[in-house]
């Protein structure tokens, strides 16, 4: 075996994690800042990727649904926290959980009646078929661009927490929203945009996915266990937590494929198993954190 | 001295769950005037300041400041009228450094352009935190902790500050340093409503003084009356 295939392999684990990444992001920024752990958030990745697909044919352009479906599945998040989310802070983890748990349901079963049971493939868009050579071997390109979009999308997201006052609001925010009140901060304006920035994120990650896999209604139940499992490999709630672990379980599945296919499903559950024993809040969590 | 009143309080009454705290209070705070709010632990001073920012599940009867009703505001909509809180516990946030706790300050209140000018103000007054703008808030000692609270309390140029406790498990300097600044404060005319375990070194800075005791305004008088009537200290003050 040599090295150019393992290079190749790694590089298609980075764009696994990727969209791993994207989605678990979601996940842990509103775990992290409402303590909310949304159980729709895999049928929100589903809805993105059918939005994406549908602008994608009514537009005519990939692009016009890559843009739009999570501006779009994001301001439907919004609704979803201004609707039904809201009245349930400060009460216990469970509420939350439970409603979204519900709601995941209502949304899958709501696309099986609109869209039907079966897969519908998701044409790559015609720019990026087919495959680059990088010297040592040929990769797909939309691979290679699901990678860089992701790059991007992390670079403005950090920058706009670091060096913005919206960030500085997000981050001070999510350790001590009283305080910020005090301060005349309207936070539960700040807490209606966290979670529509996170079912954004949640919905660009199934529109980034819909190329690599078939769009189909259960598509989210899978993505929501490796959103899980990301996320508590990293620590619920840290962000560069969710950004390590995303690419950590895409390159372990993708280089146990290369060497044991059959194990590659359960490799992330092996790794999400060790680091609970070793280190049970997560590669970057905080112990003892209470939401 | 003015004689508006800033900040009348009437009739408030705050529960926490099913227990009832406040039980009818009544107290007013002049324009320009520096009142200490003392009385034992569990007296109901914390309440009365928790309840004038929004912050207890529930409080019923007649706030007014600067002519506003602040009961039916939200929390964050009272800042906006220039009424400033600096809690106990400091709440200086963790992560953050000290300029960035500072300029949570001005999130709400001011443009980005101003903010440079007003942390380079305020630093002027706060010399201890202008040596540590980059270091992490929770890193500070107790007493910087809480010199970061007043000017990021400060820095939105509030027409009134509610301080808790500021002088508690601070080292004697700087409750000098602090007693210094709050002269100033009322110098340039701001309004303070210093809530104190530290009976006396509160009675020296205030115009005024208000006692309470389980739940209720006991007694008013002048600071310096209350400073000299030793029983009066005794009988609501004494730990």
């Amino acid at each position: 075996m040599d090295l150019s295939l393992i290079i190749m392999q790694l590089l298609s684990g980075i764009a696994l994690g990727a969209v791993l990444v994207i989605t678990a992001l979601g996940l842990t920024i509103v775990f992290g800042m409402l303590g909310v752990v949304n159980f729709a958030h895999g049928a929100l990745f589903m809805i993105g990727a059918y939005a994406g697909l549908y602008l994608a044919s009514l537009t005519g352009s990939f692009w016009w649904g890559l843009l739009l479906a999570p501006i779009l599945i994001g301001a439907f998040g919004m609704l979803i926290e201004f609707v039904l989310i809201r009245r349930l802070y400060g009460r216990s983890i469970d509420d939350p959980l439970l409603l979204t748990f519900g709601l995941s349901y209502i949304l899958v079963e709501g696309v099986r009646i609109v869209f039907g049971s079966d897969g519908i493939p998701f044409p790559t868009p015609p720019q990026l078929i087919g495959v680059l050579d990088l010297g040592i071997g040929f990769f797909p390109r939309y691979r290679l661009f699901v990678i860089m979009l992701v790059a991007v999308v992390l670079l403005v997201l950090w920058l706009t927490l670091e060096k913005t006052r919206v960030g500085l609001i997000v981050r001070a925010g999510a350790r001590d929203p009283t305080i910020m009140q005090v301060l005349g901060v309207d936070i539960g304006r700040v807490w209606l945009a966290i979670f529509g920035l996170g079912v954004g994120l949640a919905a660009l990650g199934g529109v980034l996915a819909g190329p690599m896999r078939s769009v189909n209604p259960e598509m989210g139940s899978l993505v929501l266990a490796e959103a899980f499992v990301v996320t508590v490999i990293g620590g619920l709630g840290s962000i560069v937590g969710a950004v390590v672990a995303g690419l950590m379980v895409g390159i372990s599945i993708s280089m146990v494929a290369l060497f044991a296919p059959e194990m590659a499903t359960i490799v992330m559950f092996a790794l999400m198993a060790v680091v609970l024993l070793i280190r049970p809040q997560g590669l970057f969590g905080v112990r003892g954190r209470t939401a | 001295m003015a004689e508006t009143a800033l900040l009348e309080i009437e009739d408030l009454h705050a529960w926490y769950g099913a227990s009832h705290i406040l039980h009818g209070i009544a107290l007013h705070v002049n324009e320009g005037e520096v009142v200490a709010l003392v009385g034992r632990n569990g007296a109901g001073k914390t309440t009365t300041l928790r309840a004038m920012m929004g912050l207890m599940p529930k409080a019923t009867g007649r706030v007014s400041f600067a002519g506003r009703e602040l009961l039916p505001l939200r929390a964050h909509q009272r800042f906006h009228l220039g009424l400033a809180y600096v809690p106990e516990e400091r709440r200086i946030v963790p992560g953050l450094s000290v300029r960035e706790n500072l300029r949570l300050g001005l999130v709400a209140a001011g443009s980005e352009i101003e903010e440079r000018a007003a942390i380079d103000e305020i630093a002027e007054t706060f010399p201890r935190l202008k040596e540590r703008l980059d270091q992490e808030g929770v890193t500070l000692s107790g007493g910087e902790q809480q010199m970061l609270a007043i000017a990021r309390a400060l820095i939105a140029k509030p027409k009134m500050i509610l301080l808790d406790e500021p002088s508690e498990g601070i080292m004697p300097v700087l409750v000098e340093e602090m007693g210094v600044l709050f002269r100033r404060l009322r110098d340039e005319g701001k309004t303070l409503l210093l809530v104190e375990q530290n009976v006396e070194w509160a009675l020296r800075l205030a115009d005024r003084a208000v006692i309470m005791d389980q739940g209720e305004v006991v007694h008013q008088s002048s600071a310096a009356a209350l400073l000299a009537d030793k029983d009066i200290q005794e009988r609501y003050c004494a730990v």
